[in-house]
C-alpha cells in the first residue's frame, strides 16, 4: 500500500509538471512533447487502477496517433519556429483566468458537499480486455448500438479528412 | 511480483544504462567547437535559411486516415478475445463496422487523397 | 529439462527469477548489438562478393567493439542552429520505448519441480503482462516521436524530411501490422504473449503461421513485411536515404548519440523478431515432439537469429523503394489484405467452431460472472 501511494505521488507531481509545460512552454513542439508525456502518465494511472485495456489504447491512440497528428499540425503551419506566436494582449487572457477560476471553484465545491467520490468506486466491470469484449458484444447489452454508431462517427471522419484536404489542394 | 512492476523496473534498469553511457562519453570526450564546425550540414553548401518552413500537406491527410483507422483498431481488441464465446453474433457485428470504415477507405482512395504526389 | 525450485538462503528461485530475466534480457540484447553488426557487415560483404571486416580480432568480430569505443570517444558536435532540448531528447525517447519492448518477450517455459512431483511451468520473462501484444504496440507507436523529433530539432532540410517520411511510413504500415497482428490474436485467442506461444506448442502445423491456411500465412507475410518497415531498415530505408538525404534524421548527430540511434535500430530489429517468432513461428516451441529435448531457449534464439539473416537478405537483395510506392503498398495494399485475412479468419472460425462450444446466441444474462475464463499472469503467485 505503503509502496503504491508514493509511486502515485512521484507520478502525479510528473503528470502535473507535465501539464504545466503544456500550457507554458512558448515554444508548441516542445508543448506537444510535454502532452504525450500527460498521457502516458494518465496511462500509467490507469494500469495503477487495474483498466489495463484502457491505459494501452490510451498510448496507443491517444499518444501514438492522435499527438503524431497535432505534431504535424504544429510543423504543417511552421508553429514550431523560433519566435513563436507573439502573446495575443486582448481578452483571452481575463477570459482564461476567469473560466480556470469557475473550474476550480466548481471542484472545491464538489469536493466540500462530497458531490464527487471520495474514494475510488469498484466498477462493476474489469478492466481486462476478455471482459470489455464480453461486455461491449453481448446483443443483450445496450453498448452494441452505441460502437456500431461509432463507425458511422468514423466514417464521418474519414470523408470529411479527404473533403478538406480536396478542397485545400483545388 | 507484479508484472507490471518488474517491466517498469527493466525500462528504468535500460534507462540508466542509457544515462550513465552518455555521461561518461561526455566526461571521456574531447571538446573543441568552432563556428564553422557547427555549421548545420547540408553538404558543402551555407545552409538558406533554416528548415522550420510548411512542409507537404500530404502528411497530414494520412496522419487523420491513420487516426481513424487507429480506433477502429482499438475497438478490434475486445473483440478478437472475445468472439470465440460471443459466437456468430460478434462476427456480423464486427462485420458490419468493418465495412463501414471500408467504404470510407475506398472513398479516400477514389478521391485520391491515398495518392502521393 | 526439470529444474528444482531451489533457495539460497532467504532468496527462493521463483522470486529471483525475474530479476534474473532482467539481467539476462537486457545483457543479451545491449551485447548482441556489436555481433549482430558484425554478422550484417560479414554478410552483407559475402553477398556482394568482397571482403567485408576482417583486421580487427579473429575474422574482423572485435570490428564493432572498435566502431564502439571509437563513437565513445569522439567530439560530440552540438549543430548551432539546433533546438537544444528536444535535440537531446530524442535519441533518448526513441531508445527507450526499444529497450521497454523487450519486456513482454516470452523467451522460454521453465519446468519448475514445486515439490511432491509437482511441475509446474514458469515462463521466463521479465513482465508476463496479460496484454503484452497491446504494450508492444503501445510502444512501438511512441517510437515515430524519437524519429520526427531529430529530424525537426536539427533544423536540417534533410534531416527534416528524413523525419517526416519515416513517421508517415511508421504509421502506415502499423496499421497493416496491427491487423496482422489482431488476426494472431485472434487465432490465439489472447493478448498475453506467453499464452500466445502456449497455444501454439506441438509440430509445426500447430504455430500461427500454419493455422486456417493460407489466411495465417498471408497475415504473417504481411506482419513480415509491416515490420521491415516499422524498423525502417532497406528496402523501406527511406528515412535515411543516403543516396538523397544524406543520413536523414540523424545527419546532425555524432558521437554517443548517433550511437544511440544505431543501437536502436539494431535493438528494434531484435525486438520485433522476436514478437515475430512469438506470434506466429511458435515462440520457445519445437517444430517437432522428436526435438523437445533442445530447450526452449535455444528455439527461440534460433529462430530470432533467423529473422535477423532474412534481415540482412533482404536488405543485400532489394532496392529501396520510391516513396510513393511505398504508401501505395502501405495503404493499398497491405491494409485491404490484412483487414481481409482478419475477418475471414474470424468468420472461418465461426463458422467451423462446434455449436456446443459456443455459448449460443443472444446471450442475455451478464456475461462477467465466474463461468467465463480469464487469462491471469501467471508469475503473479
Amino acid at each position: 500500500m505503503q509502496g503504491n501511494s508514493i509511486g502515485f505521488w512521484i507520478l502525479a507531481a510528473l503528470c502535473i509538471a507535465a501539464a504545466v509545460q503544456v500550457v507554458a512552454n512558448r515554444n508548441p513542439v516542445r508543448s506537444a512533447l510535454a502532452l504525450v508525456g500527460v498521457m502516458c502518465c494518465l496511462s500509467v494511472f490507469y494500469f495503477a487502477q487495474g483498466a489495463e485495456f484502457v491505459g494501452a489504447v490510451q498510448v496507443i491512440v491517444y499518444a501514438g496517433a492522435i499527438m503524431v497528428l497535432f505534431l504535424f499540425v504544429i510543423m504543417l503551419l511552421n508553429l514550431g519556429a523560433p519566435n513563436p506566436m507573439m502573446d495575443r494582449v486582448g481578452l483571452s487572457k481575463p477570459v482564461a483566468l476567469l473560466a480556470s477560476a469557475v473550474l476550480l471553484g466548481s471542484l472545491a465545491f464538489a469536493g466540500a458537499l462530497k458531490i464527487a467520490p471520495g474514494r475510488a468506486v469498484k466498477s462493476p466491470v474489469s478492466g481486462t480486455v476478455q471482459q470489455i469484449g464480453y461486455a461491449l458484444f453481448d446483443p443483450g447489452r445496450p453498448w452494441l448500438f452505441a460502437f456500431e454508431l461509432t463507425s458511422v462517427l468514423l466514417l464521418v471522419g474519414v470523408v470529411g479528412a479527404v473533403v478538406l484536404a480536396q478542397r485545400r489542394s483545388d | 511480483m507484479n508484472a507490471y512492476l518488474t517491466a517498469a523496473m527493466f525500462t528504468i534498469t535500460g534507462f540508466a544504462f542509457i544515462a550513465s553511457t552518455l555521461l561518461i562519453s561526455r566526461i571521456l570526450r574531447p571538446s573543441a567547437p568552432n563556428p564553422d564546425k557547427l555549421e548545420t550540414y547540408e553538404c558543402g553548401p551555407l545552409p538558406v535559411g533554416d528548415a522550420w518552413r510548411q512542409f507537404n500537406l500530404h502528411y497530414y491527410l494520412f496522419a487523420l486516415v491513420f487516426v481513424v483507422f487507429d480506433v477502429e483498431a482499438a475497438f478490434l481488441y475486445p473483440w478478437a478475445v472475445a468472439f470465440k464465446l460471443e459466437g456468430p453474433y460478434a462476427v456480423a457485428e464486427m462485420l458490419i463496422f468493418v465495412a463501414l470504415l471500408l467504404a470510407g477507405w475506398a472513398y479516400a482512395w477514389k478521391r485520391g487523397a491515398l495518392e502521393w504526389e | 529439462m526439470v529444474i528444482p525450485n531451489f533457495s539460497i538462503g532467504p532468496l527462493h528461485l521463483l522470486d529471483v527469477l525475474p530479476y534474473v530475466a532482467i539481467v539476462t534480457i537486457l545483457g543479451v540484447i545491449l551485447l548482441l548489438t556489436p555481433f549482430l553488426v558484425w554478422y550484417e557487415r560479414v554478410a552483407l560483404a559475402l553477398i556482394q562478393d568482397r571482403l567485408g571486416p576482417n583486421r580487427v580480432g579473429p575474422r574482423g568480430l572485435l570490428q564493432a567493439f572498435a566502431d564502439g569505443i571509437k563513437l565513445f570517444l569522439k567530439e560530440d558536435i552540438r549543430p548551432s542552429a539546433i533546438d537544444a532540448t528536444i535535440y537531446y531528447a530524442a535519441p533518448v525517447l526513441m531508445m527507450i520505448p526499444a529497450l521497454a519492448a523487450c519486456a513482454v518477450l516470452p523467451v522460454a517455459d521453465l519446468r519448475i519441480d514445486m515439490g511432491g512431483g509437482r511441475i509446474e511451468a514458469i515462463p521466463f520473462v521479465v513482465g508476463n503482462v496479460n496484454i503484452g501484444i497491446l504494450y508492444l504496440l503501445g510502444l512501438t507507436s511512441l517510437q515515430v516521436y524519437g524519429i520526427v523529433l531529430a529530424g525537426w530539432a536539427s533544423n536540417n532540410k534533410y534531416s527534416l524530411m528524413g523525419g517526416l517520411r519515416s513517421s508517415a511510413q511508421t504509421i502506415s504500415y502499423e496499421l497493416s501490422m496491427t491487423m496482422a497482428v489482431l488476426t494472431g490474436v485472434l487465432i490465439s485467442g489472447s493478448t498475453n504473449m506467453v499464452e500466445i506461444v502456449r497455444s501454439q506448442a506441438g509440430t509445426v502445423a500447430d504455430w500461427n503461421i500454419a493455422k486456417f491456411l493460407p489466411l495465417g500465412f498471408i497475415a504473417t507475410v504481411v506482419y513480415l513485411i509491416a515490420m521491415v518497415a516499422e524498423t525502417n531498415r532497406a528496402p523501406f530505408d527511406l528515412p535515411e536515404a543516403e543516396s538523397e538525404l544524406v543520413a536523414g534524421f540523424h545527419t546532425e548527430y555524432s558521437s554517443m548519440k548517433f550511437a544511440m540511434f544505431f543501437m536502436c535500430e539494431y535493438a528494434s530489429m531484435l525486438v520485433i523478431s522476436g514478437v515475430a517468432t512469438a506470434l506466429w513461428f511458435g515462440g520457445w516451441n519445437s517444430p517437432h515432439p522428436a526435438l523437445n529435448f533442445v530447450p526452449g531457449f535455444v528455439w527461440f534464439i534460433l529462430k530470432v537469429v533467423a529473422f535477423v539473416m532474412v534481415y540482412v537478405w533482404v536488405r543485400a537483395t532489394l532496392p529501396r523503394l520510391r516513396y510513393d510506392a511505398l504508401m501505395a503498398l502501405g495503404w493499398k495494399r497491405l491494409l485491404p489484405i490484412a483487414l481481409a485475412a482478419l475477418v475471414l479468419t474470424a468468420t472461418w472460425d465461426a463458422v467451423r467452431t462446434p455449436a456446443d462450444k459456443k455459448s449460443g446466441w443472444p446471450v442475455i444474462e451478464a456475461p462477467h460472472d465466474a463461468d467465463k475464463p480469464v487469462a491471469r499472469a501467471s508469475n503473479a503467485r
